[in-house]
């Protein structure tokens, strides 16, 4: 997928009418990178949920241009790779059970096969416990497996929110090899709280 | 084509997982098995008429119903893979996924709620027996159909458990009575030609709700 | 406003007095004198106010489910807040129809409840709204409550046609113009059986019930603005 450009124009979000930022602008194409940096509270996993379209403005507008034309619902979903401590996982499956059930949800996607799969976990270190379900893992174990699903679909957004939580150092390795090969060939979106994180971006623009 | 396939994955997701946790399944069994109990020890031998025997069993299934339908939808809420899901289909897949699990639950509850009753109470005896198999079934997909919106309702909500009973049975009335008339008629032994009109509202009850509901979950699923 | 506050005082209060004062007599003559209804007689005062009340309470629902689904379309919150002054107004003269109905059954068919299909479909629309304001009550984030309520609201309302349609199949009707009316003849005012002028004190009933309605709604969503206002400056 190449020429993607998403437009994020005047966006506002209130909740029970407090706002929680107002008048965020962006534009990013591809082979860009940008970080969404601010203090706790400033709305920063709010703000790259209404960028992944899952959560309505108040105000404004988020647009996905594929080519320069306008994207379907269905476009955009299948443009994104999701990470988020808010996103969960399937507790009563196994990992490769995870990214598969879940691939078959999907879309417009190609149907993955075993194979496929278990390469993917052994991107991110966790093919020898692909058969283990998800409750016994630890939060180590899940976040890589959040880096699984959403890379399951070579998506040409990759939306990262506290990219590192819970990992170790290994974890943080392989991370980083993501990131680098996303801002090569898509786009990468990412909101932290640290410094070093953001200086994997070429922007970075601070939520108040 | 990705459509269908869609929607059989998230339905197929459900019934795995509902498969390897028998979480609904479990609940269920216990709760009919106990509804039947009280009511023989309530009749006490007594055999009542036709009437009396099919609203009892359509009060089981509506009460089991409203323990076990909500499930789909509370679970996803209460693990937090809503936003998993938002994420990566959309809403008409999750809801007509959900419905399928939904009806084919239903479609269990009523065949084995039907069966103990054949077996407990010596007066059902099923005198037309297509006629009660049609309701049955128009019956559970009637049920599911208008309960699968109200259970993405209320997983939303604060109070789920309760709520979802009192949300769901002034839209379910219409349904229960013509589901009741037609078992009633069924125990008679009327010839099936009789219960085509109430075959026929059923028809137009699920057609109705499935649209409606069809048009109106974007509001519901999307936060 | 102003105009529709005492507008609505004065053609109340000119329906009590007119309704309850002007004497029956079997052979009417003129604007004063009301007919004799055979099976109703003195009963009959109340279709000045139980029948305007049950119509305002639909004219209620009906425009809070139109607010509802503007509040979908557009997600302007104010449109939920007129939608919900509404719905409790609906509620409001749902209750005082279903009171007055009551009484009315008592004296007429002999008991308080008779599950006749209108005694339970308005019986049907107080459990949906009370269904209604127990979900709102249950949801925090306002734009959640504002959707989900009006999504239930509708989803109830898809059920209308089958109570209009089922019910009177399943149960036996006592209301005039029900299956099984001796007369067979529509609700009663569309029958010949009433006359001019208690047709013409009817309407104006009617037309003074829904001006209530209008002049409370102003109120209610004036209060609530100012509430919301109060609370977001707080």
């Amino acid at each position: 997928m190449t020429g993607l450009r998403i437009t994020v124009k005047g966006v506002t979000k209130e909740f029970n009418r407090r706002k929680v930022f107002e008048n965020v602008n962006f534009e990013i194409s591809n082979g860009h990178s940008i970080a969404i940096t601010g203090p706790n509270g400033s709305g920063k996993s709010t703000l790259v949920r209404i960028v992944a379209k899952v959560l309505s403005p108040t105000r404004g507008e988020v647009r996905y241009y594929l080519d320069g034309v306008d994207g379907s619902d269905d476009v955009v979903r299948d443009a994104i790779g999701f990470v988020s401590p808010y996103l969960q996982l399937y507790d009563e499956f196994s990992a490769l059970e995870n990214v598969m059930f879940l691939n078959r949800i999907r879309l417009n996607s190609r149907r993955l096969s075993s194979a496929d799969t278990e390469k993917i976990l052994g991107k991110v270190n966790l093919f020898h416990r692909k058969d283990d379900l998800v409750r016994g893992f630890s939060s180590g174990m899940k976040q890589r497996l959040k880096y699984a699903l959403s890379l399951s679909h070579s998506p040409a957004v990759l939306i990262l929110d506290e990219p590192t939580a819970n990992l170790d150092d290994e974890g943080i390795a392989v991370v980083r090899q993501i990131v680098r090969e996303q801002t090569e060939r898509g786009i990468l979106i990412l909101a932290t709280n640290s410094a070093e994180e953001a200086a994997w971006c070429e922007r970075e623009i601070t939520l108040k | 084509m990705s459509t269908v396939a869609g929607t059989y994955g998230v339905f197929l997701k459900d019934f795995r997982s509902e498969i390897r946790t028998r979480y609904a399944l479990n609940a269920l069994f216990m709760f009919v098995v106990t509804a039947v109990t009280i009511i023989l020890f309530a009749l006490r031998g007594e055999t009542p008429g036709p009437d009396v025997l099919s609203g009892m069993l359509w009060t089981v299934i509506f009460f089991s119903s409203m323990s076990g339908l909500a499930r789909t939808f509370v679970s996803e809420e209460e693990r937090g893979t809503t936003l998993t899901l938002q994420l990566i289909t959309g809403p008409s897949i999750v809801y007509f996924g959900k419905l399928l699990f939904n009806v084919l639950l239903s479609l269990v509850l009523s065949v084995a709620i039907s069966a103990l009753y054949m077996l407990a109470f010596p007066g059902f005896v099923v005198k037309s027996f297509e006629m009660f198999v049609v309701t049955l079934v128009l019956g559970s997909i009637g049920l599911a159909s208008a309960t699968t919106i109200i259970a993405a309702i209320i997983a939303k909500a604060s109070t789920k458990g309760t709520l979802y009973p009192v949300l769901s049975f002034p839209v379910l009335l219409p349904l229960l009575m013509t589901v009741m008339r037609a078992t009633g008629m069924s125990l008679e032994g009327e010839p099936f030609s009789e219960a085509l009109g109430q075959f026929q509202v059923l028809v137009a009850y699920i057609m109705v709700m499935v649209a409606g509901s069809y048009l109106l979950f974007d509001y519901v699923w999307k936060d | 406003m102003k105009y529709v506050k005492y507008g609505a005082v004065v053609i109340i209060t000119f329906v009590m007095i007119a309704g309850i004062a002007i004497p029956l007599s079997p052979s009417p003559q003129g604007w004063l004198e009301f007919p004799v209804i055979p099976g109703l007689e003195e009963k009959a005062r109340n279709i000045f106010f139980h029948v305007p009340m049950a119509w305002t309470t639909v004219v209620a629902f009906l425009v809070s489910t139109y607010y509802g689904i503007r509040y979908l379309r557009t997600k302007k919150l104010d449109y939920d807040l007129i939608s919900v002054s509404s719905a409790g107004l609906g509620f409001l003269f749902c209750v005082l129809a279903t009171v007055t109905g009551a009484f009315w059954a008592k004296f007429n068919w002999g008991s308080y409840w008779n599950w006749d299909p209108r005694q339970t479909s308005i019986f049907i629309l107080l459990l949906i709204y009370s269904a209604y304001f127990a979900l709102r009550s249950a949801i925090d984030v306002e734009e959640k409550r504002a959707a989900l309520s009006a999504v239930y609201a509708i989803v109830a309302g898809l059920t209308v046609p089958f109570f209009i349609f089922v019910m009177p199949r399943m149960l036996a009707g006592l209301h005039p113009g029900a299956k099984g009316d001796a007369g067979g003849q529509g609700p009663l005012f569309e029958s010949g059986m009433l006359a001019t002028n208690m047709r013409v004190l009817f309407y104006v009933s009617l037309v003074g019930f829904n001006l209530l309605y209008v002049w409370l709604l102003n109120l209610r969503i004036r209060t609530a603005r100012l509430e919301r206002d109060h609370f977001t400056s707080a």
